[in-house]
């Protein structure tokens, strides 16, 4: 089977990570010049080909050929080599360098080890392929994630790629540059280019790619051609049954004369908040509807006491709130679950149980000592209500999927019985059971008299789980809806109206 | 313990990596039972609780500053005035022992290493500079206290009752001794069963983390550092008490052969890992080195040299885990 038009082919491949089998026996063919979607849950092994391709991982076992010819041993750098670049869910750049400088690191112009100049000039052949009219000048740093990965893909035109790995590429996108770069994946296609796609995002996976493999469990399920597939097609493959998407069931909202837990009014921060007035009752979900960058992750950081509160008036269940720290936040019943939960929620060094107890180890504890015995009780309730798996009170968390990771997050915020929980992307990266149980999880929380608020950057998730919603564009709240009336197109609508409106004397002076 | 959970699933399920990951994780103890076996056949002096006690009692000072060393380092900092603290806490237990009362210097010794720990812990989170650059500098600082205080002269403290604390035994067994397993108990205590000690874990291994779920991280990270200012302390105490003699220059060097047993150990210098039990094998594991060299008579040149390298060894060890 050694197929001429392959660029990569694995047969038999196998990995395991400390006792648990991620990769069996897995046997891919990507051709040459296709774009290849990989999917699946998390944790089903989807990353893990990628890494393996990237070099990233060395297999077990297995046979990897590259260009027809046989690989052993394989470093990221090897791959280069062989024109294999990956681009990361969490991206690799050097942040304190210029766009031009990360896109050339390691090729840089030079005689005898002496930058000279030119990089100017191979900057341009590449945006002319790219079209992504980033600042060669401008500092990594400065760059919004989006702007990023660009870099990121600029990074692998220039060393030639003839296989791009592409992990996530839109998870932090807007639909709009998810469109652009799905332009340039048809461009990179017809050169030749050969791209790996992993994502969750079925609707682009159908509309841009050639193949699809759907993984479950560290095996390959099937690998097909696009067409026939449907999204219904590939959930139901990527789950090993079928099954519908389906939303649950809100309970009912509170009354309009409830009293509310949290009440914003005129709040701005330093953060970018300008006038923001809002409510959020006992018992209520209310969805911060809006695009990446409106302002949603700061309205929830200032409510939590994370960024200060510079203008404006807040209070939780009707107490004026002056000074608020996460600490005072916290001991008033508010709770916050993160977007970024590896980075800001969860500690990879530490197992289940203590990430779990981390925001209540005041209740846990007589005199400072840790009821050891109660709290094993309670992580083991959370593991089975949540179906955390692997279900060990001890287990190496770092290793998790994330899913598994984010029902841990979710535990420790469970277990503190939150007045108000503050759910910033509570389902981004994971798998589709995940997600279901963790949607049951917030509606379970509203029924019994918490006040949520939710961000989310998927549209149809905020407006299918809230009762309520405000409608954000660039740090202010420019209207309140209800949720069971609205569609995602419309609210896109009104989104991107309100956005050009803003725009307007800014546009009309550059043009 | 959770190391230990790891270790075992690991084995069962990938029988193949159980000795790799059995060395990875218990090195320090595979070296030190190699020591062990080996001193005992090669000298007839070694095997002995005499010797053995005299081992643990030389090394008690040392061993009570890695354990709380260990606290600073698994909370993500380090502690570079361990040593000069240790000189201050000496010549202020000296002074207060020879002109006002031994057991108020006793007392005081351990308070007077809290504070300084203090100052360290409060410069660090306020003006947020890294603990190693700010007790690089207060151990200038601190030394620079010690001279002070005796001019630079030594003080001999001839007092019976000061002396017990470092030279009696109860039993057969050193005061001192019982004085650091007490201390190491309660750094174990502290660091696996109390709210602390799990918040001491979460702020070393993800402050981000640590602070959005409402915990005090600065208040955390000052409390480790008066913890290892007053182990400093009463470590300086125990030395004076042993040696009659209250030295301005006592603890010179000491701080970093404690952060080196803390690493010998295994405990990750990135914070977020590690274990108590494992800084005081470390600490053993380098008096084990050095009293093999005595008993052998081998020039003690070689010692430095044998724990330098063993130290690589060990560090290179535990940096072949898997990442997080």
């Amino acid at each position: 089977m050694t197929a001429e038009g392959n660029a990569v082919s694995i047969r038999g491949v196998v990995k395991s990570f400390g006792g648990t089998r991620v990769l069996d026996d897995i046997n891919i063919d990507f051709r040459a010049g296709e774009v290849h979607a990989l999917v699946g849950e998390n944790g089903a092994g989807k990353s893990s080909v990628g890494k393996i391709v990237g070099g990233y991982y060395s297999a077990d076992g297995g046979e990897i050929t590259v260009f027809g010819e046989r690989i052993g041993r394989f470093s990221p750098r090897d791959a280069l080599l062989r024109g294999i670049a990956m681009i990361h869910q969490e991206l690799q750049l050097v942040p304190e360098l210029t766009v031009a400088q990360n896109v050339f690191l390691g090729l840089e112009s030079h005689r005898a080890g002496l930058l000279v100049r030119g990089e100017m000039e191979r900057f341009a052949t590449i945006e002319a392929t790219c079209d992504f009219g980033l600042d060669p000048r401008a500092k990594v740093a400065n760059l919004r994630i989006a702007e990023r990965q660009k870099v990121e893909i600029m990074r692998a035109i220039a060393r030639n790629a003839r296989v791009i790995i592409m992990d996530e590429p839109t998870s932090s996108l807007t639909e709009d540059e998810a469109e652009r770069l799905h332009q340039l994946i048809g461009r990179l296609k017809s050169n030749g280019v050969t791209v790996i796609y992993v994502s969750h995002f079925l609707d682009h996976i159908l509309a841009n790619c050639d193949r699809i493999t759907v993984m479950r469990d560290g095996r390959v399920v099937r690998t097909t051609a696009v067409e026939g597939e449907t999204k219904q097609s590939l959930v139901d493959s990527m789950l090993g049954q079928a099954s519908t998407i389906s939303w649950p069931t809100l309970p009912p909202a509170p009354a309009e004369t409830a009293k509310p837990i949290a009440r914003m009014e005129h709040v701005s921060t330093d953060t970018g908040l300008r006038d923001i007035s809002l409510v959020v009752r006992p018992g209520e979900i209310v969805g911060l509807i809006g695009l990446v960058g409106s302002g949603r992750t700061e309205i929830g950081r200032a409510m939590f006491g994370a960024d200060p509160i510079a203008l404006g008036s807040y209070e939780i269940d009707g107490v004026p709130q002056r000074r608020l720290s996460v600490t005072r936040a916290v001991a008033q019943g508010v709770a916050l679950v993160p977007e970024d939960r590896r980075k800001q929620g969860l500690v990879l060094t530490q197992t289940t149980r203590p990430n779990i107890s981390l925001a209540t180890l005041g209740g846990l504890s007589r005199f400072g000592l840790l009821r050891r015995d109660e709290e094993v009780d309670r992580v083991r309730a959370m593991i089975e209500h949540f179906g955390i798996v692997p279900g060990k009170v001890d287990g190496e968390v770092a290793f998790y999927s994330g899913g598994n990771q984010q029902k841990v997050l979710l535990s420790k915020w469970a277990v503190a019985k939150p007045r108000l929980l503050i759910l910033d992307e509570p389902s981004r990266g994971v798998d589709i059971g995940a997600r279901q149980r963790i949607h049951e999880f917030i509606v379970e929380m509203a029924a019994a008299g918490t006040g949520i608020l939710l961000i989310s950057s998927e549209l149809e998730e905020v407006i299918n789980l809230s009762h309520r919603g405000y409608l954000m564009s660039e740090g202010r709240i420019f209207d309140e809806v209800c949720c069971r009336d609205l569609t995602v197109d419309a609210a896109l609508n009104r989104i991107f109206r309100e956005q050009s409106r803003n725009h307007e004397n800014q546009e009309t002076t550059l043009q | 313990m959770t190391d230990t959970r790891a270790t075992m699933a690991g084995g069962r399920q990938a029988p193949r990596f159980s000795a790799a990951s059995f060395t990875r994780e218990y090195g320090v103890l595979v070296i030190i039972a190699a020591l062990l076996i080996g001193l005992t056949f090669a000298s007839d002096s070694f095997l002995t609780s005499r010797n053995l006690l005299n081992i643990v009692n030389q090394s008690a000072p040392l061993a009570i500053i890695a354990c709380a060393l260990t606290l600073v380092i698994i909370a993500g900092g380090f502690d570079l005035s361990t040593g000069a603290i240790f000189g201050v806490a000496s010549v202020s237990a000296g002074w207060i022992a020879v002109n006002v009362d031994p057991t108020t210097a006793m007392i005081a010794g351990p308070l007077i290493g809290v504070a300084l720990g203090l100052v360290n812990g409060v410069i660090i989170t306020a003006f947020n500079v890294h603990s190693f650059l700010v007790t690089l500098a207060t151990s200038l600082v601190y030394r620079g206290i010690a001279i002070l205080i005796t001019g630079g002269a030594l003080i001999p403290v001839r007092i019976p009752e000061f002396a017990w604390l470092g030279r009696e035994k109860i039993g057969m067994v050193n005061v001192a001794v019982i004085v650091f397993v007490v201390f190491m108990l309660i750094m174990m205590l502290l660091l696996n069963r109390t709210t602390f000690g799990r918040r001491v874990f979460a702020v070393g291994g993800n402050e981000e983390a640590a602070i959005l779920s409402g915990i005090r991280t600065k208040l955390v990270r000052v409390a480790t550092f008066a913890i290892s200012g007053g182990a400093a302390g009463l470590a300086g105490v125990i030395t004076v008490s042993r040696l009659s003699m209250a030295s301005p220059q006592a603890g010179a060097g000491m701080e970093l052969e404690a952060i080196a047993a803390v690493i010998l150990g295994g405990t990750s210098i990135m914070g977020g890992a590690g274990a108590i039990w494992r800084s005081v094998s470390g600490v053993l594991l380098m008096a084990l080195i050095g009293n093999g060299f005595n008993i052998l008579n081998v020039n003690p040149f070689f010692k430095d040299l044998t724990t330098g390298v063993i130290i690589v060894v060990a560090v290179a060890l535990a940096a072949s885990k898997p990442r997080r």
